[in-house]
């Protein structure tokens, strides 16, 4: 087995909760292990709404999103975590009092404990329910972009009004031979100096807009070959093109959560109030994830459920010593761990 | 209260009493009416709430607010007449209110 890394924490999902989580965990002197799906560090709170003011976290009278999560990140920085990105949690097996877990990027970790801070399930592309949309996946059909030299010299067709398909619409008009920019409306989202840019390709017949129009249907063998829109009259028109582009936004899910054999209540994951386990010894849920009488999906209570769960999470990383409660005000201990001058 | 008839893409119809201040979203959840999922539980961040209005209804209701334009992007078989259900409150005057469910939602 290559890469197994052993931890006294895993965390699935880098929001706010689960940093927090890093930090707790920290200050008893356990090392943790965070693993997300996205390509950034925040959760929801840098992917949906990193502008938008908070106004209900303890003694930060507003921060926006991004805000809270650099704060976080400054706040467990001397714990110098490593942070798994890109990656979701596929596999979850017991090996005698501990858990062996590998991420979709085949990363495995043995841990004695995990902390699901899932939020709402991890964020996946949004894909058309249109059978051979999904039959092309891999096969000219894609829902982001890892290698934009596959694009070289091939016609493309871009659907979506945000940043992504315009941000995409422009780069990839420098390499492609041409694009087609699908989108069911005539505004744009994405930000107006890109839709700018994107109208002056239009004008040099480098792109071709359909506006008021949607994604209807695909058609090819190997691979694509082409890709019917639909407009607001009901006209159907097929376009040919070597590769699809699908920007719809993203979705959650839960994904593999729901393999694992967690007691579930509607897409949350059941816990007791006293450590926050899960049905299984040493899975925790905090967060938005977790459920019990009462739950409030707030960021605040999900610091408090990340507080009481390190508790736990000590106990069984540690069995052999005890577990004093301090201050950080005080402690000699936490002021070591975090960094801080004797 | 307004009573709302939602009518699935099969074509089975449900008319249910739906108490002021709930969303029309709110009112085929709570009820169990099959084809709206409301993944975010209507901070109007999914779109897998999206309906089309009768016709007869869609200039009663208020507009649309940009949010809800933009998550429109992201529903499918978007017509005129769709409208996101969480970002529909009820109120007496949508007594009588008809939805449709599309076929699918994300």
């Amino acid at each position: 087995m290559t890469d197994q890394i052993k931890t006294d924490c895993l965390i699935i999902g880098a929001g706010p909760v689960g940093l927090f989580a890093v930090f707790e965990l920290g200050i008893l002197g356990l090392k943790a292990e965070v693993v997300d799906n996205l390509d950034k560090i925040g959760g929801q709170c840098a992917e949906l709404y990193p502008d938008k003011p908070i106004y209900d976290i303890p003694a930060l009278p507003s921060c926006t999103g991004q805000s809270l999560v650099d704060n976080l990140l400054e706040q467990i920085k001397p714990f110098q975590t490593p942070m798994h990105l890109n990656q979701r949690l596929e596999s979850l097996k017991k090996e005698g009092e501990e858990w062996k877990a590998t991420t979709s990027l085949g990363k495995t970790f043995i841990t004695p404990n995990i902390f699901i801070a899932g939020g709402v399930g991890s964020f996946e592309p949004r894909k058309p329910p249109i059978e051979n949309i999904i039959k092309f996946e891999n096969k000219g059909v894609a829902y982001s972009i890892p290698n934009k030299d596959s694009y070289k010299d091939k016609t493309v067709a871009i659907f979506g009004g945000g940043d992504s398909a315009l941000d995409w619409t422009v780069e990839l008009s420098k390499i492609a031979k041409h694009i087609y920019l699908v989108h069911r409306r005539e505004e744009f989202r994405a930000v107006e100096h890109t839709v700018s840019q994107m109208r002056e390709l239009v004008e040099k017949e480098k792109v071709s807009l359909y506006t008021k129009n949607q994604l209807f249907d695909a058609d090819g063998d190997e691979r694509i070959k082409n890709v019917s829109i639909k407009n607001q009259e009901g006209e159907i028109k097929t376009l040919d093109c070597e590769k699809i582009l699908i920007f719809h936004g993203l979705k959650n899910e839960l994904g593999p959560i729901n393999d694992w054999g967690l007691g579930l209540s509607e897409k949350q994951i059941v816990v007791n109030t006293e450590d926050f386990q899960t049905n299984l010894e040493g899975i925790f849920a905090i967060g938005d994830i977790a459920t019990y009488p009462g739950k409030l999906k707030l960021i605040l209570s999900g610091f408090h459920e990340a507080a009481l769960a390190a508790q736990k999470a000590f106990k069984r990383a540690k069995p052999d010593e005890n577990l004093l409660f301090r201050y950080s005000t005080s402690d000699k201990d936490i002021h070591e761990r975090l960094g801080l001058k004797k | 209260m307004a009573k709302i008839k939602y009518i699935e893409y099969s074509g089975t119809e449900h008319e249910i009493d739906v108490a002021n201040g709930l969303t029309v979203m709110e009112g085929a959840i709570k009820n169990k009416v099959p084809g709206i999922d409301a993944d975010c539980g209507g901070a109007c961040a999914c779109a897998t709430c999206h309906v089309y209005v009768d016709e007869s209804w869609a200039a009663k209701l208020p507009q649309k607010e940009d949010g809800e334009e933009d998550m429109l992007d992201f529903a499918f078989e978007v017509k005129e007449s769709s409208r996101l259900s969480c970002q529909i409150t009820v109120d007496d005057t949508l007594d009588g209110l008809i939805v449709s469910i599309p076929e699918k939602q994300f």
